[in-house]
């Protein structure tokens, strides 16, 4: 009988659960075959304010949240022989690696080895006029901001030459998410090139793995609509993966949250545009005729998808300085407190008119349908709202003055004083922003630059 | 069988995600009996008009029969996106429930799940 291949996601996005992995590594020790523990970390502004702190300091760039996943897992992962795939190199897949074998030495594991994949940033391969002067889609258009960030997505393909290496810990920079999932596929069932079927159904495996517990109940419960048990300590999930392409997602056992058809179905379709002609650099993923299937409690098999020959170009996100975000909310409660907050909202209006402000501002007041609204109040027009209970009025404004941005934060303070009566709990913060587009480019100007290397 | 005339929210779950200014959101029918319903009456252009105080300027629906599921693919509908857009929900995640919210279906009985608090309102 050909053998499974166990693959676990510990995390779906940077700040994700700590946790997770443990109770994937547990249900790790009673399978049989291949093992893989995949965490998913690196959002595109991620990558960008990665590349920031590695102009900072060479050493870094990679995930700050390197440490809060690797340490709970390292030993254990070693020990049941689970190889870790991760892309916490982020700017910096050198720099994460050191830092992996500085833990691994801390716990006294003095055989740990791990492999890098690099060749992402553009930046080191393409000049940056050039990358400045391409067509852009999925975003801004650069408008002559200087370019923070410049990556390629690179495929499964150059993550399972990083496996390859037998090094126990894999670290990537920008590849697609699902790569972490089908890379480990590819290198265990040696797909071909071509298999696009197989490659295919790898995907789905990547793409419904990569979010973590969006898949197990998290981010799903709707109560008394869809109930999701033991919210609290869900498992996250582990697909066993078959020679043919075929898969089961499940979770460990002993934890809370939920597989089901409906948890599938949401996450298949999460940022997902046409299901027909879904492009990744290894294959274009058709999910027309994919079935899912409860096979048992928690258990859903995936077949049916279907693949085409991969796309001739790699997407390739840049990202540009986007200025400052300034932020503040201040809350009124209890009797008349829309108007109040409604009051606060027109003051503050007056103030940073009268002040200059000429970048666009939105003021809001949340508890009314804010955030379905626009910023139109769309939504309140013919609509009685209570006028006691609890709103926050909320300004916000974009700039690339950082003084601008900060006036906004301020005026929301002086409410405290000059507001209406009785506001209380103001918030405000400026931070630095990252704007970001994507360009197309062949494949063929960026595959030859990718470099796998071990460390040990 | 009388016809029932309740939100989206009663016969269908979905999720949203986003890609630059673009949002996908998800329509899957908790049960088979709902799914003939959101084929005929959740159309791209009813869709369009949930989304169009946004600034919305497209939309395009894609069918997977055998998950009975729609995704709705909507243009513009981010305010410039989680780069430039100045509203909370930088991401449009609450967006699942504007459409699940506001948009009226009228549907058989056997097409809500029986637990469902719509029945019991």
């Amino acid at each position: 009988m050909s053998k499974t291949v166990h693959i676990g996601c510990g995390a779906g996005f940077m700040g994700d659960r700590f946790d997770a992995s443990l109770p994937i590594l547990k249900s790790m020790e009673t399978r049989d075959g291949p093992k893989y523990l995949m965490f998913e970390v690196l959002a595109e502004r991620t990558l960008a304010a990665a590349q920031n702190l590695r102009r900072d300091d060479p050493d870094k760039g990679y995930s700050p949240y390197l440490d809060h996943y690797i340490r709970p897992a390292l030993a254990r992962a070693k020990a049941l022989g689970v190889t870790i795939v991760s892309n916490m190199g982020a700017a910096n897949p050198n720099g994460a690696a050191r830092r992996v074998l500085d833990i691994a030495r801390e716990f006294e594991l003095d055989d740990i080895s791990v492999a890098t994949l690099t060749g992402d940033d553009l930046t080191e391969i393409i000049p940056t006029s050039e990358i400045a002067a391409m067509p852009t889609m999925e975003g801004i258009g650069f408008e002559g901001r200087p370019i923070v960030a410049a990556n390629a997505y690179l495929g499964a393909r150059q993550v399972a030459e990083a496996i390859a290496t037998g090094a126990d810990v894999v670290l990537v920079g920008r590849t697609t998410d699902s790569a972490l999932a089908l890379g480990p596929l590819i290198h265990e069932f040696d797909w071909a090139d071509d298999d696009w079927d197989r490659l295919a159904q790898g995907t789905v495996a990547g793409h419904l793995l990569e979010c973590g517990g969006q898949i197990t109940g998290c981010y799903f419960a709707d109560p008394g609509f869809k109930d999701v048990p033991g919210l609290s300590s869900a498992g996250f999930p582990i697909a066993e993966c078959r020679a043919d392409g075929t898969f089961t997602v499940t979770k460990p056992e002993y934890t809370g949250g939920l597989v089901n058809r409906q948890t599938v179905t949401e996450q298949l379709l999460y940022e997902m545009h046409d299901p027909a002609a879904y492009l990744v650099p290894d294959v274009i993923l058709d999910c027309s005729d994919l079935q899912a299937t409860e096979t048992a409690q928690n258990r859903v098999e995936i077949t049916g998808a279907k693949g085409r020959p991969a796309p001739e170009t790699l997407k390739c996100t840049i990202s540009v300085d986007g200025g400052w975000l300034g932020e503040a909310f201040m809350t009124y409660s209890g009797p008349n407190a829309l108007a109040r907050a409604d009051l606060a909202g027109s003051i503050v209006r007056e103030r940073l008119a009268a002040h200059g402000m000429n970048e666009p501002v939105r003021i809001e007041t949340l508890g009314t349908g804010a955030t379905l609204d626009g910023g139109n109040a769309a939504k309140r027009a013919g609509r009685v709202l209570p006028t006691d209970g609890e709103y926050t009025i909320r300004v916000a404004t974009q700039s690339v003055s950082r003084e601008q941005a900060q006036m906004v934060v301020d005026e929301m303070m002086m409410l405290y004083c000059s507001g209406p009566a009785a506001g209380g709990g103001h918030r405000g913060s400026v931070t630095s922003q990252i704007a970001t587009a994507s360009v197309l480019i062949p494949r063929e100007r960026i595959e030859p630059h990718v470099k796998v290397e071990l460390f040990s | 069988m009388t016809a029932l005339h309740l939100p989206l929210h009663a016969v269908a779950h979905g999720r949203a995600g986003d890609k630059g200014d673009t949002s996908n959101v998800s329509v899957i029918a908790y049960r088979p009996q709902a799914w003939p319903h959101l084929l005929e009456q959740v159309t791209p252009e009813r869709v369009l008009g949930i989304f169009a105080h946004l600034g919305a300027t497209a939309c395009r629906r894609y069918e997977l029969p055998n998950l009975h599921a729609l995704n709705f693919v909507i243009e513009n509908a981010l305010q410039g996106g989680v780069n430039a857009t100045l509203g909370l929900d930088r991401h449009g995640k609450t967006l699942s429930y504007l459409l699940l919210g506001e948009l009226m279906i009228d549907v058989p009985r056997d097409a809500v799940p029986d637990t469902s608090p719509y029945l019991t309102e």
